[in-house]
């Protein structure tokens, strides 16, 4: 039976198959698991099975009802499109790593119980990190650990939250969690920490920044906007995450301002974004749950299409620092007009997709009477514009030439640009088309009337305005080689400083676990780099179940670790 | 990969006047939205609610919008430029862990 095919096991179990294969047989199969995953998806409709009842709780592997509907669709074209992005990865690992990835992304959405939804939390854990590590070298790698040390310390919370809550509620269902219980509380921090909430959002901007030029738009995709979805499940209405959300939109544009890897930006500015979504669900009602979902749809998009571009330039210029590039209209002009629409899409201009699901939020800030959180909100869209559409493509693609010339963007990665930008327009052109008539709720907002479209343009209109005054008159901020200290400096400093102070056994501990990690990584890029040559069919298979045996090794000690310490 | 030859085509910003065309553009679409908002203002006063529907009175005062998203800007970038007196570090700060 077709339907009871749990759709996360095509690209996960699908993926087991692909360092068989080689060529075009293997790209055709890379990019037919998505597809058919989605194919699998929308032939099944809203339904529920695979039930079954473990330690005398009721689980169910599937559910696809209003609210996981449209993830569930959006993972597989996310996937799908950035797979042929990434059909130019050196790293032949990548392919199935992204594929078991955004499986786990369907996979944790279509969760019916919580015990599910832990196991795909730690298989989105400990599958995207190999995203980071496949950059190599010791950046990326001590970026990766400090990434997994936060997801699986998210899935650590998960656990115990889980078990609390299930011992009080007596079931694991996956509905209205609330934060009436401890275990409610453990269950959202773990949520949180995935979803980047404030303080606990910096292995977002550390590690994406790291990844690969390709490694990044997976990334960008998947574990945030589970946290999202899991949030919308759990804590609709939750007040606290109102002024969470408003939080996380307006603190991360000033980092956006001064930062000078471009990735790094958007990192920034995808913070931005998780916090509309994250209001919209704290607000709770079905006007901002409908902004939530939408916007988390509409930015997986366009915050994808952003990375790919910036990714286009770091795989062709090999820099993605504002301060050495510049002029790249010239030789990457069909990048540059497709970053603009990227561009124009976060910043929410009218008849592109930011414009129609921003909206919903806002309105249902107004409505709801948090005018503090609406020009929170307000600001922070200015700022979008600001640092997300303006100083991306200006400082890639314009200011100052910086002599580069390199060639256009490959062809398979103008086409997942292109798929993402028009994906991108016809939501933000025709957003009743398959948007709103899929949102948890009916929709009955209009974002198109004149006064709406009129204020909107008037604020972006003028914060260019501000953008040209600033650097006319020589006040905007310089791009300059160099890093900005965020939260996670604490660990990094002071507490770093204190455990080496300690001196003994913890600081040989830790330089054992690097210097054997490194070894590992290191062997396993190298091997799957060398192998990328014909006749290494034997020897892929053995890479990659190396790194899954390692990743399974290693999750088993953070785990330990954890729960010892 | 990248070589730097500076003898290609000249691109179309390079021309100055180009530039220029792009900062005049600008200028005229503040203007001109800036003038609908007016235009739209008035139309509401006159009692056309269905074209202005503010859901708060400052919502709805003329050029709410151009001043707040400005004015936010501004305030965004220099508030930006003092933090980096105090979060900046050089490129190689965190390299020695």
């Amino acid at each position: 039976m077709m339907s009871s095919i749990p759709p996360a096991a095509v690209m996960i179990l699908g993926a087991v198959l692909v360092p068989l294969l080689r060529g075009r047989l293997r790209t055709a199969y890379v990019l037919a698991l998505p597809l058919a995953g989605l194919a699998l998806v929308l032939s099944m409709g809203d339904t529920e099975f695979g039930k079954t009842t473990l330690f005398g709780y009721d689980m169910t592997l599937v559910r696809i009802d209003g609210l996981s509907r449209l993830f569930g669709w959006l993972f597989h074209i996310a996937a799908f499109i950035g797979l042929i992005f990434a059909l130019r990865s050196p790293r032949n690992f990548e392919h199935p790593v992204a594929l078991v990835y955004a499986g786990a992304a369907v996979g944790a959405v279509q969760a019916g119980d919580l015990i599910t939804l832990f196991v795909f939390w730690e298989i989105l854990a400990v599958s995207s990190v190999f995203l980071v590590w496949a950059r190599a070298g010791e950046r990326a790698f001590r970026a990766g650990m400090r990434y997994l040390v936060a997801q699986v310390g998210s899935g650590a919370l998960l656990l115990v939250g889980i078990l609390v809550y299930a011992d009080a509620a007596g079931s694991v269902s996956f509905g209205d969690i609330g934060l009436d219980s401890p275990g409610g509380w453990l269950i959202m921090l773990a949520f949180g920490i995935k979803a980047a909430f404030p303080m606990l959002h910096t292995w977002l901007t550390d590690a994406y920044p790291e990844s690969t030029f390709s490694g990044a738009v997976f990334l960008s995709a998947f574990t945030t906007k589970v946290a999202v979805y899991a949030l919308a499940r759990g804590f609709a209405g939750e007040d606290v995450l109102v002024w969470v959300g408003a939080a996380m939109t307006s603190f991360p544009i000033f980092y956006a301002v001064i930062e000078n890897d471009l990735r790094r930006v958007l990192g920034y500015s995808m913070i931005n974004q998780l916090g509309f979504m994250v209001c919209g669900i704290g607000i709770g009602t079905e006007l901002a749950v409908n902004g939530a979902v939408a916007h988390a749809f509409n930015d997986v998009l366009f915050k994808g299409l952003l990375f790919m571009s910036m990714g286009a330039v770091l795989y062709r210029t090999g820099n993605i620092n504002g301060s050495d590039l510049g002029g790249l209209y010239k030789s990457m002009p069909k990048t540059a007009g497709l970053c603009m629409v990227g561009a124009a899409s976060i910043s929410a201009f009218p008849l592109f997709s930011g414009f129609v699901s921003k909206s919903l939020v806002m309105g249902a800030a107004l409505y709801e009477g948090y005018d503090v959180v609406w020009l929170m909100l307000l600001f922070a869209s200015a700022g979008v514009f600001h640092h997300a559409g303006i100083k991306i493509p200006f400082f890639a693609f314009f200011s100052h030439d910086s002599g580069i010339r390199v060639k256009e963007a490959p062809g398979s990665m103008l086409i997942a640009m292109t798929v993402a930008a028009v994906l991108s327009m016809v939501n933000g052109i025709w957003p009743t088309l398959f948007l709103y008539p899929n949102l948890p709720y009916e929709v009955t907002y209009q974002p198109f009337t004149s006064a709406h479209v009129i204020s909107q343009i008037q604020i972006l209109f003028f914060s260019a305005l501000a953008f040209c005054g600033l650097k006319l008159t020589g006040l905007y901020p310089p791009e300059l080689r160099s890093v900005n200290l965020d939260v996670d400096w604490i660990v990094r400093r002071p507490l770093r400083r204190f455990a080496l102070s300690l001196g003994g056994a913890g600081m040989a501990l830790r330089g054992l676990v690097v210097r054997s990690g490194m070894a590992v990584t290191n062997r396993v890029v190298r091997t799957a780099e060398r192998r990328t040559g014909p006749g290494g069919v034997l020897e892929r298979t053995w890479s990659t179940s190396v790194s899954v045996l390692w990743a399974a090794a290693l999750l088993a000690f953070l785990l330990i670790l954890y729960f010892v310490r | 990969m990248a070589n730097h030859d500076q003898n290609q085509k000249p691109g179309v910003f390079d021309n100055p006047r180009n530039v220029k065309r792009v900062i005049y553009g600008l200028y005229a679409v503040c203007a001109v939205v800036f003038a609908l908002d007016i235009v739209s203002w008035i139309q509401g006063m006159a009692g056309a609610h269905e074209l202005r529907h503010p859901e708060r009175g400052w919502e709805g005062f003329p050029g709410f919008y151009a001043f707040y998203g400005f004015v936010a800007c501004v305030l965004l970038v220099l508030v930006a430029r003092e933090l980096r007196k105090v979060l900046m570090r050089r490129e190689e700060y965190y390299d020695d862990e």
